[in-house]
């Protein structure tokens, strides 16, 4: 196979009908790939006005043009319509995905339409398939990945499989897409498309080799040798790869800016078994990569219990990061990784998100303590630090036996909180449960408006930590070129961690040797562009910033920086706001 | 006399750069298929890693196979690659008897050369080029040299030479 540096890709799936067709979609140097790519096919096939779970709106899996051609290029963007806010949004997520759509070919997996029964999808370089899975109704994430794995046994290893649990068939609006068992698209509900679907799972199978790219191999073995080294053996990385994104535990707390008990605290001295340092030499199995990274930033831990007498044990791996670890441990009062590992087990089967999943059932913990809901609604006791309750939860979350957990499934701490009240200490901001940092006024401006409602849209919560001063317009100019900067990367598609390896320099230079001239000419200027099309794009289903929420909890946090000062937010608010605005009513300079 | 060997593939994190590696370096493609050392999953991310790479017999069961000499015996084990005798039969890869020769989709064989350049860049240190010492070659019928434990080969200069190494 050869790649064409001018056009993108595209496998289009119809659900409906069973049927595939490949698009030649044009232009590489307008869409970049991976953000951009998924950003331009909504543009020309979706339908803003349509509601998320129409048959007719895409889920879209997008590479980008450096996929697997330099190392930690691994990620992939899916481009949906969110359940959780109605607007078109993105998550991300590695595992073997990237390279394998890659080697089947396709810069992006488009997929629309409704399946009859419930179903998965198998493609491949010369394959695609749709199966009857209707055995695997209500399956776990676990148990669904062992079936799939019947699919493509003979490329085994150079295969990805992608699977909802029962909250994605449930259409709860933060169930996630599982890929390849450590892996997510986590956020914002994209399990749930899959579920609007009927689409069970999908297994990709990178079965198809290429010419090498560009023409001039020397120039790209030695640039590919230069980033490997950069990234293996210079300390860019370390944190990474050592004890991985949990080594933020630590510093956060001592900052007093680590999420305890639905944000009631910021620190607490039960922080020594939560840290990155005490998760690795107790409980650290093994790590793993994405393929395509050295890197191996994938944290595994080793989970044993005791299920009977007669010392019977039997042992999960779990996967952890800093995320986790603060959703479903400090936010719920847990700091006994032999409690916050099962609760993050049990939560990967059921298919939720974690972080929105932990940060949901914090606000409902401080609920039951003040008397807004009762065990009526709960069905079961939840305290903070008694981990029984939760596990309990998930699964009532996922299965809502009653119109208590059905609200607080579709549409998190906002919705219920609207039904039931307590909105001051529901921890979302804007249209998502917040991340782990209570860093400060640019983290819950940027959260609260951000495109992906996401600590990953820009750099907020660093700029918190910096010693800026309160000047409105320059951090609302920071978040709006650190977020063209993340587009960029997030168009190749590269994994954040390695954002410092891959400047915009570099990048063109990758795409240059690469064979991708235009687009490297073009990158800026595409970036620019793709950044605006997205807030297009999220103003056209429904964005109204205004009307997002930053709850009275989050001015009452006390961190190192003391409480967040209401008129500094406000006046960050409304210059962020103004500037989100203009881009979305930009005119892109490559149309 | 050297062979590679995944001497430490229990410290194997699945990043394929091995396999990214010969195929760029050895055989100018880009993928993680045509490629002398791949990667698989042993049933699932859960359940770790293997390698599928020759494991340098002698004889090798997938010269003997090859109707055209297009693989000939390397003195000392494995195999040396001769593109243009091949007929893209296909007869290499089945007689293989650990599957470590990958056929692409017009049949062309992809096999280890053991020349190592997929050793910088393992993250983990798991492969190696080992020396191996003199030794009389396997009988044919002798199952055990298919065995990773009883590899003891002849030492030797043999020819490197890649396959599709254009």
């Amino acid at each position: 196979m050869r790649i064409n540096p001018d056009v993108s890709r595209v496998l289009h799936v119809d659900m409906t009908t069973g049927k595939a067709q490949i698009l030649d979609f044009d232009s590489r140097a307008r869409h970049m790939g991976g953000s951009g790519l998924a950003a331009a096919l909504y543009e020309a096939y979706g339908t803003p006005s349509a509601p998320w779970d129409d048959p007719t709106e895409p889920i879209i899996f997008a590479i980008g043009p450096l996929t697997g051609l330099f190392p930690v290029m691994t990620k992939v963007v899916c481009g949906f319509r969110s359940p959780h806010t109605g607007q078109w949004t993105e998550s991300h997520a590695g595992g073997r995905l990237g390279l394998s759509l890659r080697f089947a070919g396709y810069d992006a997996l488009m997929i629309t339409g409704r399946a009859s029964a419930l179903s998965a999808l198998e493609v491949g370089s010369r394959s695609m398939q749709v199966h009857n899975v209707h055995y695997l109704r209500g399956r776990g994430v676990f148990g669904t990945g062992r079936e799939l794995r019947r699919i493509g046994r003979h490329m085994s290893g150079h295969r990805s499989t992608m699977r909802i649990g029962p909250a994605g068939e449930n259409g709860l609006s933060f169930a996630c897409i599982n890929v390849d068992s450590f892996r997510h698209f986590g956020r914002l509900g994209s399990g749930a498309v899959m579920g609007s679907k009927n689409l069970k799972g999908v297994v990709v199978t990178g079965d198809g080799a290429f010419e090498l790219p560009g023409g001039d191999s020397k120039a790209l073995n030695k640039l590919y040798k230069d980033s490997f080294m950069e990234v293996t053996s210079t300390s860019k990385m370390k944190k990474y790869h050592d004890l991985g994104t949990p080594e933020n535990l630590e510093p956060l707390n001592e900052l007093r800016a680590l999420p305890w008990r639905n944000l009631q605290a910021t620190s607490d001295p039960a922080i020594s078994t939560v840290t990155g340092k005490y998760l690795a030499e107790e409980y650290l199995l093994r790590k793993a990569a994405c393929a395509g990274c050295p890197v191996g930033c994938i944290h595994i831990a080793n989970l044993r219990q005791q299920f009977g007498e007669d010392h019977e044990y039997l042992y999960k791996q779990v996967s952890y990061d800093y995320e986790l670890i603060f959703a479903q441990g400090t936010m719920l009062g847990l700091s006994d990784p032999q409690d916050i590992l099962p609760v993050l087990d049990e939560t990967e089967s059921c298919g939720l998100d974690s972080m929105t999943t932990g940060v949901a059932l914090a606000w409902a913990t401080e609920a039951l303590a003040k008397g807004i809901i009762s065990e009526e609604e709960t069905l079961v006791p939840l305290q903070f630090g008694e981990v029984d309750g939760y596990l309990k939860a998930l699964r009532l979350l996922t299965n809502a036996p009653n119109e208590f957990w059905h609200t607080l499934g579709r549409g998190g701490a906002n919705a219920a909180a609207k039904k039931y009240g307590g909105e001051d200490f529901a921890c979302v901001l804007g249209g998502q449960e917040m991340a782990g940092y209570a860093t400060g006024e640019a983290y819950y401006v940027s959260h609260a408006l951000g495109f992906r409602h996401s600590h990953l849209d820009s750099g907020g919560y660093s700029y918190d930590q910096s010693d800026k001063p309160k000047d409105a317009q320059k951090a609302s100019d920071f978040l709006v070129s650190d977020e063209r900067d993340r587009v960029i990367i997030n168009s190749m598609v590269g994994c954040m961690f390695a954002r410092k390896e891959y400047s915009l320099e570099r990048m063109q230079e990758c795409l240059h040797v690469a064979g991708f001239t235009a687009l490297s000419d073009t990158l800026a200027q595409a970036g620019t562009d793709m950044q605006h099309l997205r807030w297009k794009l999220k103003f056209d289903t429904g964005f109204v910033p205004e009307e997002q929420t930053i709850p009275k909890r989050f001015m009452e946090v006390t961190n190192w920086k003391g409480q967040a000062d209401p008129v500094y937010l406000q006046d960050l608010r409304n210059t962020y706001t103004n500037a989100i605005r203009t881009m979305a009513g930009a005119q892109g300079a490559l149309e | 006399m050297k062979l590679l060997s995944a001497a430490h593939l229990d410290r194997c994190i699945g990043c394929h750069s091995c396999s990214l590696a010969c195929a760029r370096l050895v055989h100018k493609q880009f993928s993680w298929n045509t490629a002398g050392i791949r990667i698989k999953s042993a049933g699932g991310l859960s359940r770790g890693f293997e390698a599928s790479i020759c494991l340098g017999c002698d004889p090798a069961a997938c010269a003997s196979a090859c109707p055209t000499d297009a693989l000939s015996q390397r003195s000392g084990g494995g195999i040396k690659f001769k593109r243009d005798l091949c007929l893209q039969c296909g007869k290499c890869a089945k007689a293989c008897p650990v599957e470590a020769i990958y056929l692409d989709s017009e049949h062309n064989p992809y096999v280890c050369v053991h020349c190592g350049r997929c050793i910088s860049f393992c993250p983990h240190n798991c492969l190696e080029l080992r020396e191996v010492p003199d030794r009389e070659p396997d009988r044919a019928d002798d199952t055990s040299a298919h065995s990773t434990d009883s590899l003891s080969l002849p030492t030797s200069s043999a020819d490197t030479e890649p396959p599709h190494a254009h």
